[in-house]
């Protein structure tokens, strides 16, 4: 949030609604009415003195009503701006009294005469990014919700959990207060039902959101007793399946798999029981201190009223209708949707989609590409070369992520003692904007050339803090951000004595660090606007055509004869596309683009370069190819199992999930004749082997299986699962084939697994039914296996030749889930398809266009800036030996004659600051910058040695 | 991830960031234990997984053997190294193993103690093998740089009576005043400006500021060879101040 609203080609218009949209795309124009918020935002410095003296207390908007904040009040911590706004409910709003709010107010920013604003924009294109509503279960009053206290939604309890919500980060019970030990989750309320007031969709989130739940409660208390009761436990996304397992595997926590209804509301202690029925001993009724009902997600409130401004068709159950073969592409030409307003969806998946809508709108508005572009100006960087450091160190308390376990106070004063410290504070939230502003306010005022940052992970936040000593004139490398977060108060939760020790011998170690740190400079390389794309399938097509289409030429390169990947052997999809057809448009639009180069029957021999300068070089059917370019994108999909067991390869009625789908395209007799055919689940993978779920077999399944009834509705029809994962709008189609009677028996590993055997021909599978508790043989014509997808069998050459990572599973390593599920932590490298994990057809063309987004955000640029952390060579120290050359794996390291003498000489552009050389050199003569000798061992010293800080501050003292 | 998952372990640990497990340097290691350390704990990515391309990982693995020996020599429990390789999605394997480390280390008490060393004779030795790291790391250059198939063999790449050898028959570096003629090379070439001279004056090599890195010795013209290298003898003093003068000599031939 932090970052876009810094970006000075982002403008923020919050508290605001759109009227009217005219035109069509690329040239929309667009009304808004900016509702009042009483406040003149260019005077409000977010103080919040305003809501300390208003009178009026308001339910909490943003903690669901759980508590009260003010009529003159700030949205959240986070909020951007960080400025208030003054509720409806206002005194002099409603009643015109009080107004002590406008006398409070040093900056005069209070406006109570403030009326709606009327705002006209002329736009190109359009992305409704509106969210979802959640499910409201006191319209039903679902599980007691409204009448019994103690029942709450999922949302109530993410509240509780969090140090900015009702109690402060303390899990407590409405009723009185008090910590609950037993809790119950109820899952799919709202989701998954048919019945008046209900969605028959899954929602996609709620299994992996309440594993968070129980993770994170146990964490607040170890002894909860835990019990989640659910249906299908749907672990369908990367890694999910392991984080259910480690829900699952704590100690007292509990998932049942069971239908429950909520008993009653025990009057003495407000606990409420709830009935569910177990295998062994019949309906049960158990009490829990507090239930949680797992809400699911809705459309939003404004759904139909957005889709008549906009002019877009809303699909059967209020969310907007996408295009099939594009899912950010709504019913109206230039206005794009992305996030949860497209279904139910995740945040990786939202942030595909976002990423997704951002190429959408670059191919629509190409042609008039950067002419509105603003750059960012700095101020003139402060020299601070030979001056006595002045150290600034700026303390975070994240909420009470960092302040509930560390001492920070403490930590501060602490910090106010060491040599150099002439500033030091403590700060709420260290990342908001205001505290960032902060942070460049005390750089002025106090004359500080070295700043730490005391708060989180600098993986995620040091950029935002070197921008900030940007802004303030600073070098931004004369910053040292460490860890007291996930390096201390998150790990020594329950120690708040040592962790308070520990987190001052961070600061110190920071602060000793700093001190010795030199301004860096960057490096400007220039940009190759050209993208290389390796994979050939719906992935790397949809990807290079976007690229393409916004005016950069694209190098296709697969590694088969023809274009078209796996799809080639997929004919249908559960929501009708027909995918031969899409992909032969696909194909040929490729290959008509006369920006796209195609070379089939590809292999890549050598890859050279960096970001905004590879160079690939492969054979291919048009003979060896040097190809320059400036991103690179991976797009090798991945392969179907070829399964050991069940008698595949054995008995030729056994196949797979593909080979069926080819067959019924086919008409071929074998499926047409087929009486019974039996498919069998999770083949090959959520296993120790492969421990992650394949994500599309069982909704490949259901497809195979609604296409069988189409061709003889009389076919017997077996699905053998463990969890049904037809998440979001799949469900209905579940949903039509169990009311076409197509069978669904659980089994469950390890105890009860499905027998294959062969007996005179027959194929005989034998599982347990665990409803009707016996055994089960059916002699079926087909048995079906639902295999695994697995990685490409070249992700890992591709990985090491890209110096990209794959996963524990083979699949290739975002460079983060959520904030950049389409990035490598190289940069200039990209990826999308199933590559990245299994996925379905418009999730692939959906992650392709985030990839296409993300290329053109590298490729728009004329130069990328290059670390200024590289090595550099001491020539008077250098004694020639070549050790550091050696060790260099990138080449960057030569040995030049300088004066008749050997020495090292560094290409800094191909330096990635690794350091090997450094640690090899017998002399110190190569330093690696920003982690010199220097500056390690005072870290290491400061650490170990009291007296080694005893003895800079007298020398501090001195010098002063 | 044990940061993120809310791992708990220890908080006896303390963390120095590095890009690259293969940019700890073994001047890092005995630095610690120098300053008291009880146990030095590297962590670096999984062996075949490196971010960089580099291998990193096992060059640290490298210097880590190295290091375990040089401790050894020194009579210290080379336990209190100790090198793992891990992805950052390993929280719960880091929790873990930092928490085996810190009951280890506790199990041996603390450095010099357990050892029985006294304190000051302790910081002798690290000081002492401190300012002998560019000699062992040239010395040992080839070694260093060597990448084994197989990891396990890293373990032997040392040898005990190598170290020791390395560790006992120091080198040192003279300059033979009756030969040296002043020509400059080797001062200007010394890496640790540890040569004394000028025009016409004798050169003389500041023992204390060498590093024993042999230089000098082999720049010295072969036609005057004044650099000599002494194992296991005495240093001569170096000559006075007014005695420094060269006296030319004629070179034969």
């Amino acid at each position: 949030m932090v970052e876009a609203d810094r970006h000075p080609n982002i403008e923020i218009l919050t508290y605001t609604d759109v009227k009217e949209v005219e035109g069509e795309a690329g040239d929309f124009k667009v009304t808004l009415i900016k509702r009042p918020r009483y406040i003149v935002e260019e005077n409000c410095t977010g103080c919040t003195t305003c809501m300390e003296y208003c009178p009026v207390l308001v339910p909490d908007p943003y903690n669901q009503g759980l508590c009260f904040s003010k009529a003159a009040h700030i949205y959240f911590s986070l909020a951007v701006p960080l400025i208030t706004y003054i509720d409806e409910e206002c005194l002099f709003l409603k009643e015109d009294k009080c107004r002590i709010c406008e006398s409070v107010c040093d900056n005069n920013a209070i406006d109570l005469t403030q009326r709606p604003e009327r705002i006209e924009l002329n736009v190109g294109a359009i992305v409704l990014s509106t969210g979802f509503e959640i499910f409201d279960p006191k319209v039903r009053g679902d599980f007691g919700y409204g009448r019994f206290k103690n029942v709450i939604t999922s949302l109530d309890f993410e509240r509780y959990l969090s140090s900015t919500g009702p109690s402060g980060g303390e899990i407590i019970r409405p009723s009185d207060g008090k910590h609950p030990k037993r809790i119950a989750w109820i899952q799919c309320v709202g989701s998954r039902q048919v019945l008046e007031g209900g969605n028959s969709y899954c929602s996609a989130v709620c299994c992996t959101y309440t594993q968070k739940h129980v993770l994170l409660a146990k964490e607040h208390d170890p002894d909860l007793d835990i019990t989640v009761f659910h249906n299908d436990i749907r672990a369908y996304g990367k890694d999910f399946e392991r984080y259910f397992e480690r829900a699952n595997s704590l100690p007292k926590v509990r998932f049942i798999r069971s239908y429950v209804s909520a008993g009653r509301e025990i009057p003495e202690t407000n606990n409420v029981t709830i009935r569910y029925s177990t295998p062994t001993e019949g309906v049960k009724e158990e009490e829990f201190d507090m239930v949680v009902l797992s809400v699911g997600l809705c459309p939003p409130k404004d759904a139909k009223e957005l889709a008549e401004k906009f002019g877009i068709e809303l699909e059967s159950h209020g969310f907007c209708k996408t295009n099939l073969e594009n899912p950010v592409e709504t019913s109206k030409k230039g206005v794009f949707v992305t996030g949860a307003f497209q279904g139910p969806i995740d945040i990786p998946e939202s942030v595909f989609g976002a990423s997704a809508a951002s190429a959408k709108c670059g191919e629509l508005l190409n042609y008039r590409r950067g002419k509105l572009v603003e750059e960012k100006k700095y101020p003139e960087e402060i020299d601070v070369k030979g001056k006595e450091p002045r150290i600034g160190v700026f303390v975070c308390h994240c909420g009470a992520n960092i302040g509930r376990v560390v001492n920070v106070p403490e930590v501060v004063e602490y910090v106010k003692t060491l040599p150099y410290v002439v500033h030091a504070q403590e700060q709420l939230f260290s990342c908001t904007t205001n505290s960032a502003k902060e942070i460049t306010d005390m750089i002025k005022e106090k004359n500080l050339n070295r700043v730490v940052v005391a708060a989180c992970s600098p993986r995620t936040l040091e950029p935002l803090f070197m921008e900030t000593l940007k802004e303030a004139g600073l070098n931004q490398y004369l910053l040292e951000m460490t860890n007291i977060r996930e390096h201390c108060s998150w790990v020594h939760s329950q120690e708040k004595e040592a962790a308070t020790q520990k987190a001052k011998d961070i600061v110190r170690k920071a602060v000793a660090r700093v001190a010795a740190l030199e301004p860096l400079k960057e490096f400007e390389l220039p940009v190759d606007k050209r993208a290389l794309v390796i994979g050939g399938g719906i992935a790397g097509m949809t990807c290079a055509l976007s690229i393409a289409n916004q005016g950069h030429e694209v190098y296709l390169l697969e590694k088969e004869k023809e274009l078209g990947g796996i799809a080639r052997r997929l004919h249908y999809t559960l929501e009708g596309l027909d995918v031969q057809k899409f992909l032969k448009d696909l194909i040929q639009k490729v290959y008509k683009h006369p920006l796209i180069h195609v070379y089939t029957g590809a292999e890549i021999t050598e890859v050279s370069g960096y970001v905004g300068n590879f160079v690939t070089k492969a054979n291919t059917d048009r003979g060896a190819v040097e190809i320059k370019h400036g991103a690179a994108v991976i797009a090798i999909g991945s392969e179907e199992y070829k399964p050991k067991e069940y008698l595949y390869g054995e008995n030729e009625n056994v196949l797979t999930q593909l080979e069926l789908e080819e067959l019924i395209a086919k008409k071929d007799e074998k499926v047409t004749n087929a009486q019974t055919v039996v498919m069998i689940q999770c083949v090959g993978c959520r296993n120790e082997e492969r421990n992650y779920c394949s994500r599309v077999c069982c909704s490949h399944a259901i497809k195979n299986a609604l296409k069988l009834k189409e061709i003889n509705p009389d076919m017997d029809i077996y699905i053998l699962f463990r969890d049904m994962r037809t998440y979001g709008f799949k469900e209905d189609f579940y949903r039509e084939a169990a009311d076409k009677e197509v069978r669904f028996i659980r089994y469950e590993p390890p105890e009860n697994v499905p027998q294959v055997r062969e007996e005179g021909g027959v194929i005989k599978v034998t599982v347990k039914d665990p409803i009707l508790d016996m055994d089960l043989e059916i002699d079926t014509d087909l048995l079906i296996l639902s295999a695994a997808a697995i990685p490409s069998k070249d992700a890992e050459k591709i990985a090491l030749l890209y110096k990209v990572p794959l996963n524990e599973d083979g699949f290739f390593k975002e460079a983060h889930v959520k904030l950049r599920p389409v990035d490598f932590a190289t940069e200039g490298v990209y990826l999308c398809g199933t590559a990245h994990y299994p996925k379905h057809i418009n999730e692939v063309i959906n992650q392709a266009h985030g990839a296409a987004g993300r290329v053109l955000t590298l490729l728009s640029q004329d130069v990328v800036t290059a670390s200024g952390s590289v090595a550099e060579v001491d020539v008077d120290k250098c004694m020639g030996c070549g050790a550091c050359v050696e060790a260099c794996a990138y080449g960057a390291i030569q040995l030049v004659t300088i004066k008749g003498a050997k020495k090292a000489q560094v290409n800094p552009v191909l330096c990635k600051g690794d350091g090997l050389c450094n640690a090899k050199c017998p002399t110190g003569a190569i330093q690696l910058k920003h982690y010199t000798d220097e500056e390690i061992i005072r870290e290491i010293d400061s650490l170990l040695l009291e007296e080694a800080v005893e003895e800079e501050k007298k020398v501090a003292a001195g010098g002063k | 991830m044990a940061g993120v998952s809310r791992l708990q372990y220890p908080p006896d640990i303390r963390l120095i960031r590095v890009m690259c497990s293969g940019r700890v340097d073994l001047g890092f290691i005995l630095r610690a234990f120098y300053n008291g350390a009880d146990g030095v704990f590297i962590i670096g990515c999984r062996i075949g997984e490196c971010n960089y391309t580099t291998q990193g990982n096992i060059h640290a693995l490298n210097m880590v053997s190295l290091c375990k020996r040089i401790m050894e020599f020194l009579g210290i429990n080379p336990e209190r190294l100790m090198i793992e390789f891990m992805s950052s999605a390993e929280g719960i394997r880091f929790a873990r193993v930092v928490t085996d480390f810190t009951k280890k280390i506790r199990e041996i008490g603390p450095i010099g103690e357990a050892e029985g060393i006294g304190k000051e004779e302790l910081k002798k030795k690290f000081r002492d093998v401190i300012g002998l790291i560019p000699y062992i790391k040239s010395s040992m250059k080839e070694k260093l740089l060597k990448m084994l198939d197989n990891i396990e063999e890293y373990e032997s790449l040392y040898t005990k009576e190598e170290i020791e050898n390395l560790l006992t028959n120091i080198p040192s570096y003279y300059i033979d005043p009756e030969k040296c003629q002043a020509c400059g090379t080797c001062r200007r070439r010394c890496p640790a400006k540890a040569i004394d001279g000028d025009k016409n004056k004798i050169h003389i090599i500041d023992q204390d500021k060498c590093i024993k890195c042999g230089t000098c010795y082999e720049v010295c013209p072969p036609k005057f060879r004044a650099v000599k290298k002494l194992i296991g003898e005495p240093i001569p003093p170096p000559i006075p101040e007014e005695q420094r003068i060269v006296q030319r000599r004629k070179v034969a031939g």
